[in-house]
Formats: structure tokens, C-alpha cells, sequence
């Protein structure tokens, strides 16, 4: 960083004090992906893939994460987005749940 | 069945393979058992005055008694029991809608008789989530765990049903492979 004059945007750590109570409640979900002895490894991949759009990449390490840790946390955000994609991955046949992050 | 090939191009690629009558008979067969199962669940819970007067159609709130049916439609949360009834209420009959009509596109798309099936990348999807329902009801029905063996002892009563089950999972493995290669 020496030499450098201009001061650079720092990432501030603080939390605002003054969040309203009502929207920090607003916890984020995760929809989670459980290992099970049917689904195919290739099919949870393209499923992951179709679904979310991640590219071939991440959602093979996903899928490998079901499979050798016995699940996966595969998408995060609000309880209404959460809900609609682990309807999505019912649909699909996958084993899933949704959980608050923690 | 020799797996599924590529066909064509762009718009008009279509995924290809060809099944023997015999093949055809026991998919359609275990495609229609699945269907039934799903429409047995509705019927249990038919639809109340008020789905009537609103036009929301809403489920059953608790988990299938039957193993089968309870890996089809899965609880939503583990975590808060009155949450996963509400949402199996509200969800559950829109599941059992697209897995229904996933297997109506399969039997729409796969002769009686066998012989030649083609598929867009659509219908592809399709077949791979209802084969996908299948592998899961027969594997449910016959235990099926990450040790089992490839071949079961012939005397154990599964052991034809397990054979089936293996070619299904070709069949879906083999299309998932094929699917891939089409964006």
C-alpha cells in the first residue's frame, strides 16, 4: 500500500446501530440438499446447474458436498426466495429443506 | 435401449433412443404406478368448501404415511413442525401437479409398443424428472442404500425388481449425459 496517496475506501465492519428491529429479524434462509442413495450424482449436478444457473464448475462441487458430507447449503436469501426453490427441488426429486442460516 | 443420442441442430436438436416393447411395457407400467399414487394422494384430500369459494386449492398438512409417497413429497423444514405443515398445505398440490404432468408427457411420448423416442430439450427435462420419481419410488420400495450390492441373491425377492431398477438408472443417467451436451 505504500506509496499509494490517495486514501482507499475502507470496508467499514460496524453494523448500524440503528436498524429497525423488524427488518434485522428478516434472518436469511438457505435451501439445503441432502444425500440420498437414489439420485444420481450427474443428475443433481445438471439439476443444480438448470435450476440456479451456476456454471458446471460449483454446481459439481456442490454436488460432490451432498455426497461426501452428506449435504449442502445450495442457494441462500430471503424465506420467500428460499421457499420457492426448495419447491423447485422437490419437483426436480431432490431431498430438500430450508433452514434459517446460522 | 443403447443409451440416447444427439439429433440434429439449434432449434431443432432432439435427443434420441429406442426402446424394445418390453422396455416400453414395464416404463409405462411403473410411470402409471407413480401417477396413480400421486392422484390417490388428492383424492385423500379433496378440495373443501372453502378452495371452492376461493379458487386456492390447499393440501394436506401432514407427511404421507407411505414411505413412497413421503419421498416424493418431502417436508420442507425439519427445523419448526408448524411451518412444514403450512407449507406442505400450500405446495404440496402444485408438486404433485408437475410431477403428474411430467409422467403425462412420458406416456404421451413413449409408443406403446416401443420403437423410436424423440425429445426436445424440454421434454427431456420432463423424462428426466419423472424417471427420476420412478428411480426414487422403486428404490424407497426396494431399500435401496449406497452398499447395497450390484446383484442381490436370487432367491431374495427383490432381486428382479432390483434389475429393473439398474436399467432405469442407465436410462436416466444416459439422457442426463446427453442433455448436458445440449445448452
Amino acid at each position: 500500500m505504500e506509496g499509494m496517496t490517495a486514501p482507499l475506501p475502507v470496508p467499514t465492519r460496524q453494523v448500524d446501530p440503528d436498524v429497525d428491529e423488524s427488518v434485522s429479524g428478516d434472518v436469511p434462509w438457505q435451501a439445503i440438499v441432502w444425500n440420498d442413495p437414489v439420485n444420481l450424482m450427474s443428475y443433481v449436478a445438471y439439476v443444480l446447474q438448470k435450476l440456479f444457473g451456476y456454471p458446471e464448475p460449483k454446481a459439481t462441487a456442490l454436488m460432490l458436498d451432498v455426497h461426501h458430507k452428506g449435504k449442502a447449503a445450495v442457494s441462500a436469501g430471503d424465506k420467500d426466495k428460499i421457499e420457492g426453490d426448495v419447491a423447485k427441488l422437490h419437483a426436480a426429486g431432490l431431498w430438500a429443506t430450508m433452514q434459517k442460516a446460522s | 435401449m443403447n443409451g440416447w443420442k444427439k439429433a440434429g441442430r439449434g432449434s431443432k436438436v432432439r435427443l434420441v433412443a429406442s426402446l424394445e416393447a418390453q422396455e416400453a411395457a414395464v416404463l409405462r407400467g411403473l410411470v402409471a404406478e407413480v401417477k396413480q399414487m400421486l392422484a390417490g394422494r388428492t383424492e385423500s384430500h379433496p378440495a373443501d368448501e372453502l378452495a371452492a369459494l376461493t379458487g386456492m386449492r390447499t393440501g394436506p398438512s401432514t407427511r404421507p404415511d407411505d414411505r413412497v409417497l413421503a419421498r416424493l413429497l418431502p417436508d420442507f423444514t425439519t427445523e419448526d413442525a408448524d411451518l412444514a405443515a403450512g407449507l406442505r398445505s400450500l405446495h404440496e398440490p402444485v408438486l404433485i401437479e408437475a410431477k403428474d404432468a411430467a409422467a403425462t408427457l412420458v406416456l404421451d411420448t413413449l409408443p406403446e409398443s416401443g420403437g423410436r423416442i424423440e425429445l426436445t430439450p424440454e421434454q427431456a427435462d420432463s423424462w428426466l424428472a419423472c424417471l427420476n420419481d420412478v428411480r426414487l419410488a422403486l428404490g424407497t420400495a426396494l431399500d435401496v442404500n449406497e452398499d447395497m450390492p450390484d446383484e442381490l441373491d436370487p432367491d431374495d425377492p427383490r432381486a428382479s425388481h432390483l434389475g429393473v431398477y439398474q436399467w432405469l438408472t442407465f436410462v436416466q443417467d444416459a439422457l442426463v449425459q446427453s442433455r448436458m451436451q445440449v445448452r
